[in-house]
């Protein structure tokens, strides 16, 4: 283990800091030209640890040749900090060392700057590393690194943005061969995938594990709801909990919780806390003023996203409520983490159902994240539309041998699978758009020279690629700004005024003039659009028209569903269960039957003039509604005229005008086939062709690989009309094309994604021959929450001209009825 | 699940046939709209088609930006469908039949003769339109700016004041949406008032612009206002005050 030089030793010493074992441990890697992985919970000095060697280095005088350290953060408010909170031992150690940032908000000049005065560490984001490789001075600027760190490895290796920052790193590793990999991460299901994703030779290294956190499940006084996901029925319970604790961090799953939470628990305010709102629609500047607030420790308490899971500690946080489902033992451990960063002590921690299968989820959550259970996702690998626009990137910095991109690309462990036919089909479609004809050859982006290079067939196709490079497709945001209104000749004229944020403009859609919604903290009056965004005014003391509860992004996780599974099935898991719930479970063993952990339950009863089958898989929304698409076809199709169906995180339920439970005893209709694994074959197939999911699933990879562009020099083009687009070529593809690399890249997300057919494929696998099945005479207890979904929202298939006819049938009947 | 491409079973065309759900007034004119976008008037056996597009794909292919080619094969299969159900005594195409003004000379030998033998077995009207300002040369047809039928003009860009008289143009590519259970449904629409229609875009690339956006400010008595929407299998009339607003 190496020592640390004196100047650094007393620099320690005069904190009163003793260096960490791991600190070290990842100073002697660092020393000694190794990669190194850093796993330790939250804080800890896993920055400091990460910046340690280069410092050392760094110490004495020398000349910067180019940048040594090149530091990559996913947040982007994040590199700004960072750079401080290293700045103040390089000042007090007085160091030679500079230190600059680089992100989208850098001004050009500062960029230009860069290049010709490169700094000794540059802190960036993932976009911008991408950026410096499709640069040809790229291989100039990277000559000397010798040092690349990634910060919150845990969290980009999950996304597409990890992967496109993954090929850079192998283009990195290009120019500056000797360059070591550090990561710094949270604690894994899978450290080993992590290590392989820096570099093969990767060093572990863990930090300190910490005292266990403290994790409790309110047990409320009232009654816990049968469904819903509003948990108002905690809010004075959760307020005295706030009231007793320095700091709280309220965690929730959506935006629309987050405003509501944060709305009743101001209605609950009596003493007045300072209790404030945090969430990614809201303006940037409101959220710098929250944060800020919290490091000088002026806040009691901040209602929040996913927008606070990472980055640095603001203030003294020492209590976590988490209301709603934790949805995974990784993302609840992450969230407690932000709670105490002191390691010694626990972090304590609430969680809070909204309502009785949460309870369960919690219960299981808890017991997980006790245990350090760790089930977070492996590395997303090999995405298509990726490695295109990395092509494309590296064609940017200049010519390359297509033999050397294959081998260099497949180095990176995201790709070390890609076949070499794959790779030239990923190729074709990069210079051409590789399709059958070969119309296009005279069109082509990328053209092969007298030595056989690939170089960019116009310069323009750079400056094209640097507008439009990025994986982060967001749902088109309109500003949203509180509007003045005045009558003038008997008109309403309204004026824009401050902006508040942003919204989806899929919410803003669904908005009537006059309608009410609760945003930023407030109850605001839907106003119209002007050509800048939406207008509204401010509604105090109206009711909010709550929007719609989209379920959170992140399904349930496989491996706590499997415990959920285990608590219905366990009496003895249950003794910890508020009694209420208990009672419930209890009624519904002897009502119907509390499946085994391996069995599925389905119930079918009647119920006013329909006859209703709800089944109980635990795999998530999104598995669930596809399995509920498919199950309908099926039903149709053997005569059961299903109505609808509605899928929760944890139960199906499809309405039919046909009896199921007589079809079923008379043998008429076999569950075994209905849930057969077949229906992953032509059933799918079919839904597929008219899937909207597969179209935004298919939008999205076009974007990112380059089939569509969303900006253009000199004009703007909107998400809305690339939108239309990408239908009208998705269609295309299919009918003539149907083996086109986008279409196998947009089923590659789908499968995982939006409609999940991964987990229902290993789902149905699963209950292969462990349906149990109960005919009942009325609902059962636990089917209660699922049916109370119905009407909120219910889907038939994606018909649209079902829905459409609808419309006009309601018209008709307005238009009929008797005055 | 691995990526297994297969052709659609089911071709994935708009099915044919003129609607018998629906028919249009406009004055005294009776109009029959098709699901593929074509409208029909029967008093003069006419077929007329608005914004075909062809070569949008291999157009925009030009700038690097490369979409598939299939655009002008999809959009003939279409036509060809629809004029033989149809079987009209002429066929107006109603401007902007190319993407652009070179459009003609990309098309391959089989798009080619597929036009040519539409054009010599019918009477066929190339109204010209902003994308391609000459009527085509070498596909048979007559070239014009507009076209009188009976009390109907029919030209490619609206224009901007009528005067009592009848007209029926495209350009503008209408489109709608509404929500229904809290989904929003999208398509391509006819939209008119009883005096001038609007014809959707029949190209196979081509979008739907909201008929509540600023390009159709003006055109149409609001209270008089229909759009007629192209679902799947059917088209869907509803009122203006129906469709909501989206931009």
């Amino acid at each position: 283990m190496s020592s640390l030089p004196p100047v650094f030793e007393s620099w320690f010493a005069a904190r009163r800091w003793q260096p960490r074992p791991h600190q070290l441990q990842m100073l002697a890697h660092g020393l000694a030209g190794e990669s190194a992985l850093l796993i330790s919970p939250t804080g800890g000095g896993k920055t400091l640890a990460g910046f340690l060697p280069t410092l050392v280095q760094l110490a004495e005088p020398h000349e910067t040749s180019g940048i040594h350290t090149l530091y990559i953060s996913p947040l982007k408010a994040l590199a700004v900090d960072i750079a401080r909170n290293l700045e103040a031992p390089i000042a007090e150690m007085k160091l030679p060392i500079t230190v600059e940032t680089r992100t989208g908000d850098t001004p050009h000049s500062r960029r230009q700057r860069q290049r010709i005065i490169p700094p000794d560490i540059l802190i960036t984001t993932p976009e911008q590393v991408s950026l410096l490789i499709a640069d040809p001075t790229a291989a100039h600027l990277l000559r000397s690194l010798k040092s690349v760190i990634i910060d919150e490895l845990h969290s980009v290796v999950s996304n597409k943005r990890g992967v496109l920052l993954s090929l850079a790193l192998t283009r990195l590793k290009t120019h500056a061969p000797e360059a070591r990999f550090t990561g710094l991460s949270a604690t894994v299901a899978d450290s080993d995938a992590l290590k392989q994703w820096l570099s093969p030779s990767t060093k572990l290294v863990f930090g300190n594990a910490g005292a266990p956190p403290k994790i409790r499940i309110l047990e409320s006084a009232t009654r816990v709801p049968w469904s819903g996901h509003r948990a108002v029925y905690a809010i004075p319970e959760i307020y005295a909990e706030i009231k007793k604790a320095k700091m709280s961090l309220i965690f929730v799953n959506t935006r629309s919780q987050a405003e509501m939470v944060f709305q009743e628990l101001w209605t609950a305010n009596e003493d007045n806390l300072p209790i404030a709102l945090h969430h990614g629609s809201l303006d940037v500047a409101q959220r710098r003023k929250v944060e800020a607030a919290m490091a000088e420790n002026k806040i009691k308490a901040v209602v929040c996203t996913s927008t606070l899971d990472l980055g640095i500690d603001w203030g003294d946080v020492d209590f976590v409520v988490h209301v709603g489902a934790p949805k995974g033992s990784s993302r609840l451990l992450q969230r407690i983490g932000r709670a105490n960063h002191r390691l010694d002590e626990s972090s304590n921690a609430m969680l809070v159902p909204s309502n009785r299968f949460e309870v369960l989820e919690c219960e299981a959550a808890r017991h997980a994240a006790s245990e350090g259970a760790q089930d977070s996702e492996y590395p997303t690998v090999m995405k298509l539309d990726v490695l295109a626009q990395h092509i494309l990137g590296c064609a940017c910095a200049g010519p390359f041998h297509a033999d050397q991109l294959y081998t260099e690309i497949t180095s990176a462990f995201t790709y070390r699978k890609l076949t070499r036919a794959l790779f030239d089909q990923a190729l074709d479609y990069v210079a051409t758009g590789g399709y059958a004809l070969k119309a296009y050859e005279r069109y082509a982006k990328l053209k092969r020279d007298a030595s056989g290079k690939y170089r960019l067939a116009h310069p323009l196709l750079a400056q094209r690629y640097k507008m439009n490079m990025g994986t982060i497709i967001a749902a088109e945001m309109l500003k949203l700004r509180i509007a003045g209104v005045r009558t003038r000749l008997g008109k309403r004229v309204l004026t824009g005024g401050r902006v508040l944020g942003e919204l989806e403009e899929y919410f803003l859609s669904q908005l009537r003039i006059g309608d009410t919604f609760l945003f930023s903290g407030e109850v605001l009056r839907f106003e119209g659009l002007d050509e800048f965004g939406a207008l509204a005014t401010r509604a105090p003391g109206r009711d909010p028209m709550v929007p719609s509860y989209n379920g959170g992004k992140f399904p349930l996780s496989t491996y706590l569903a499997e415990r959920v599974r285990g608590i219905l099935a366990d009496k003895s898991k249950q003794q910890f269960l508020p009694p209420q719930v208990r009672e419930w479970l209890n009624t519904q063993s002897w009502a119907s039957v509390l499946p085994r952990a391996d069995q599925m339950l389905v119930e079918t009863f009647p119920r006013a003039d329909k006859h209703y089958l709800v089944c109980y898989p635990f795999e998530g929304r999104l598995a669930q509604q596809s399995l509920g698409m498919l199950l309908t076809r099926r039903l149709e199709r053997w005569g059961a005229k299903p109505m609808g169906f509605i899928a929760s995180e944890y139960a199906l339920v499809i309405w039919t005008l046909g009896d199921m439970s007589a079809m079923i005893a008379s043998g008429k209709l076999s569950l075994a086939q209905l849930f057969d694994e077949d229906m992953l074959g032509d059933d799918l197939d079919a839904w597929l062709a008219e899937s909207n999911l597969m179209k935004r699933t298919f939008r999205n990879c076009a974007i990112i690989a380059g089939l569509i562009e969303r900006n253009y020099p000199g004009k703007q083009k909107t998400a809305r009309q690339v939108t239309v687009n990408t239908d009208l070529i998705y269609d295309a593809l299919r009918t003539h094309q149907p083996d086109h690399i986008l279409l196998r890249a947009a089923w590659d997300d789908a499968a995982d994604g939006l409609i999940d057919i991964h987990r229902l494929g290993a789902m149905l696998k699963r209950i292969k021959n462990q349906i149990v099945h109960k005919a009942l005479e009325r609902v059962s207890p636990l089917a209660v929450p699922v049916l109370l979904e119905i009407g909120r929202e219910s889907i038939y298939g994606e018909a649209h001209d079902a829905l459409l006819a609808e419309a006009a049938d309601e018209l008709i009947a307005e238009a009929t009825r008797l005055v | 699940m691995p990526f297994s491409p297969k052709l659609p079973t089911n071709s994935s065309q708009r099915p044919l046939g003129l609607s018998k759900q629906h028919k249009i007034i406009l004055g005294d004119v009776e109009l029959v709209p098709d699901l593929s976008g074509a409208l029909y008037v029967p008093d003069y056996e006419t077929l007329i088609i608005a914004d075909l597009h062809l070569e949008q794909g291999s157009s925009l292919a030009r700038r690097g930006i490369h979409v598939p080619p299939y655009d002008t094969a999809i959009t003939l299969k279409l036509l060809e469908g629809v004029v033989s159900a149809a079987h009209p005594k002429r066929l107006i195409f109603l401007g902007d039949s190319f993407h652009d003004s070179e459009g003609e000379n990309r098309l391959d030998e089989a798009d080619l003769y597929t036009l040519r033998n539409i054009t010599k077995n019918f009477e066929t009207l190339w109204i010209v339109g902003n994308h391609d300002p000459q009527p085509p040369q070498s596909l048979g047809g007559q070239g014009t700016e507009t076209v009188v039928l009976g009390s109907l003009s029919l030209r490619h860009e609206p224009t901007s004041h009528l005067s009592g008289t009848l007209e029926i143009a495209g350009h503008l590519h209408p489109g709608c949406g509404l929500n229904q259970r809290g989904r929003r449904l999208y398509g391509k629409c006819f939209v008119g008032d009883g005096q001038r229609l609007i014809m959707p875009a029949f190209g196979a690339y081509t979008g739907g612009l909201a008929i509540t956006s600023n390009a159709f400010s003006g055109l149409f008595s609001k209270s008089e206002t229909h759009a007629w929407m192209i679902g799947q299998n059917a088209i869907h009339r509803f009122p203006f005050s129906r469709i909501q607003r989206r931009d």
